[in-house]
């Protein structure tokens, strides 16, 4: 059976990983599997910027994809880009293989407070969640606290719930049966 | 998916084009890329893209400026929004001065992106949404140059789009000026006939000899003068539609030979022994009442069941007073600007004044008035007193009394208004200024009946 792979982009906390497995096991209907961490591809540093450019991180994840792969999630704990915009909280290819999210502008230390893991665990499930959908086939809810709702700062990821609103959980599921087999 | 919305990204870096594209599709828009104008603009021709995200530098052929302006060439409503790493001052104000939405500096904020696409989208949603209603609207008030909102006039006009394409002959009756030919037109134009001619023939307007050879043709040497064959009406109509305007006035050899062409749609040119075939469907009108004509002996009766094959009665312009401003505005607007005189509107008053008329001539009385009135106007809008002479003149008319007994006087303003009144004697008793039961007396006593 196919397989949701988690790969660890540089470093990334143990328990970061485990939350994430947690989060895709109650989710999504295929075996949560860990690929070996890659490091981040130099390619995908911009310099300029002090920051990673997503897309090359995504291409790699998708270079390094096991043949049993459905689908391959990138975490990092560095801040992602694209040349358009200022930051990410992660990206994917939208009915696609590959997504990735990134830990940096998650965590309460990137805002000036003192790190707090049950924000982080929650904000990134959200993210997981979010990437994931768009993976499935899911685009942007308007939904505000369903996961699938766009954020483009940190407190509309905190207006998000950790779960799919029932139109986005309803889509979800008719793809995951016409995965059948597939998974 | 927002299908409705594609956009187009053009960069001439592909991580820039990848991504922009990645992270729009997320949000469900249809994205296309393009690395260079040229290509911007093939997909352009091809797709009706709402939002143009543009680079302004991009080395080697068209820039982002030449190639929003070469978007624009065949995407005009396209918002083109210029991005760029460097911004100027100059460079911004160009990119505005040659057409550009916006022009934004990149790297931005996500949430600058998000506001900018749904504020140009939503604008863009609303443009559409108004140009369908006006498109509703134009369909609610224009139909062939018809322009009503009047109930009957609209089952007439839905009734013109359900005869249009059968070739059974239509009688429209209907006081003059009501727009008999404009409902003919309307019928031809709807059809699978449209392509074909549409031909008017104005029956009252020639003598019976003169209408023969003006609708059959005649062949040379018919008569003095015909020195070559010539094509009747008819035969310019095969294929389309003839309109005889005013057939209760043709003689009853003309009511003969129309007959004929209605039953075997074959006739002879005048001088000619030769059968002339065409398909050509005709369209009657006459303000005549044709049962009453057929009654009195005037009209054949096998013609009138041939043309009243489909009837329509077109209403007086006093049966849709609703219609009169929405036809003064239109007149108004259409005659000033023939008449290139600036006439904006009708003032509350001087439509009161237009309500109040009786409009015997209809439609087209209206926009003789209309026009009057614009050509003495000396303000940019018609007033009150721009339509005084209409006051006065029906006044005057009013005050024309035949030297007749008064009995008969009264007779006559009874039956004048009962006729108004279509026979409804609530109606006319509430114009004449008398109850039901003093008019019914009145009725008795001169014999009326109604």
């Amino acid at each position: 059976m196919s397989a949701l792979y988690l790969v660890a982009v540089g470093n990334v906390p143990d328990k970061v990983l485990q939350w994430i497995t947690n989060a895709a096991a109650e989710w999504f209907p295929m075996p949560v599997k860990h690929l070996a961490g890659i490091s981040i591809p130099a390619a995908a540093y911009d310099s300029k910027r002090k920051q990673y450019q997503s897309v090359e991180i995504m291409r790699m994840l998708a270079v390094n994809a096991p043949p049993d792969a459905t689908r391959i999630l990138g975490v990092t704990a560095v801040d992602l880009s694209i040349p358009m915009l200022s930051f990410l909280f992660g990206q994917a290819q939208l009915d696609g293989q590959v997504a990735v999210v990134s830990l940096c502008r998650l965590q309460q230390e990137f805002y000036g407070l003192p790190a707090q893991d049950d924000i982080l665990r929650e904000r990134l499930t959200k993210e997981v969640l979010h990437e994931m959908g768009h993976t499935f086939g899911l685009v942007h809810c308007s939904a505000p606290k369903c996961a699938m709702s766009l954020s483009t700062h940190i407190g509309m990821v905190d207006t998000k719930s950790e779960r799919y609103c029932d139109r986005c959980g309803l889509q979800l599921a008719q793809r995951f049966a016409s995965l059948d087999g597939g998974v | 998916m927002k299908k409705n919305w594609p956009i187009l990204v053009v960069d001439d870096e592909d991580v820039m084009c990848e991504s922009m594209a990645a992270w729009l599709r997320e949000d469900g828009y249809r994205v296309d890329t393009a690395p260079n104008g040229q290509k911007a603009v093939e997909l352009a021709k091809a797709t009706d893209f709402a939002i143009c995200f543009v680079d302004l530098k991009m080395p080697g052929g068209m820039d982002g400026i030449e190639t929003m302006m070469e978007i624009h060439r065949v995407r005009s409503e396209a918002s083109v929004i210029i991005i760029t790493a460097y911004a100027t001052v100059d460079t911004a104000i160009q990119a505005m001065k040659e057409g550009a939405q916006e022009y934004i500096v990149k790297p931005c904020n996500p949430q600058e992106i998000s506001m900018l696409v749904s504020r140009i989208l939503k604008l863009k949603k609303l443009q559409s949404e108004n140009a369908i209603l006006r498109k509703k609207l134009t369909r609610q008030y224009r139909h062939h140059d018809v322009i009503t909102k009047n109930p009957r006039m609209e089952e007439i006009l839905e009734l013109t789009q359900e005869i249009s394409s059968l070739r059974s002959t239509v009688l429209i009756r209907g006081e003059s000026g009501t727009g008999k030919e404009l409902i003919a037109r309307a019928v031809h134009f709807s059809g699978n006939r449209a392509e074909k001619p549409f031909i008017v023939v104005s029956c009252a307007a020639l003598t019976e000899t003169l209408l023969e050879s003006e609708l059959f043709g005649y062949e040379k040497g018919a008569f003095t003068g015909a020195n070559a064959q010539s094509k009747g009406k008819f035969e310019l109509a095969d294929g389309g539609t003839i309109f005889l305007d005013e057939i209760g006035d043709i003689s009853p050899k003309l009511q003969a030979d129309l007959l004929r062409v209605l039953q075997e749609r074959r006739f002879y040119r005048v001088g000619g022994t030769e059968e002339v075939q065409v398909d050509v469907r005709i369209i009657a009108a006459t303000n005549k009442n044709l049962a009453q004509e057929v009654q009195q002996g005037k009209f054949r009766e096998d013609l009138y069941y041939r043309l009243n094959v489909i009837e329509i009665r077109l209403p007086a312009l006093r049966e849709r007073l609703e219609d009169i401003p929405l036809l003064a505005e239109h007149f108004v607007q259409r005659i000033s600007s023939e008449l290139g005189k600036e006439v904006h509107g009708i003032s509350p008053a001087a439509l009161k004044v237009l309500m109040a008329h009786d409009w015997p001539g209809n439609v087209r009385e209206l926009e003789n008035v209309i026009e009057r009135a614009i050509v003495t106007c000396r303000n940019g809008m018609l007033d009150e007193q721009d339509f005084s002479w209409l006051q006065h003149a029906a006044t005057q008319q009013n005050w024309e009394i035949p030297d007749v007994p008064l009995g008969e006087l009264e007779r006559r303003a009874i039956v004048a208004a009962l006729e108004r009144k279509h026979g409804n004697v609530k109606e006319a008793s509430a114009a004449l200024g008398i109850d039901r039961s003093t008019l019914y007396d009145k009725l008795k006593r001169y014999e009326i009946t109604h």
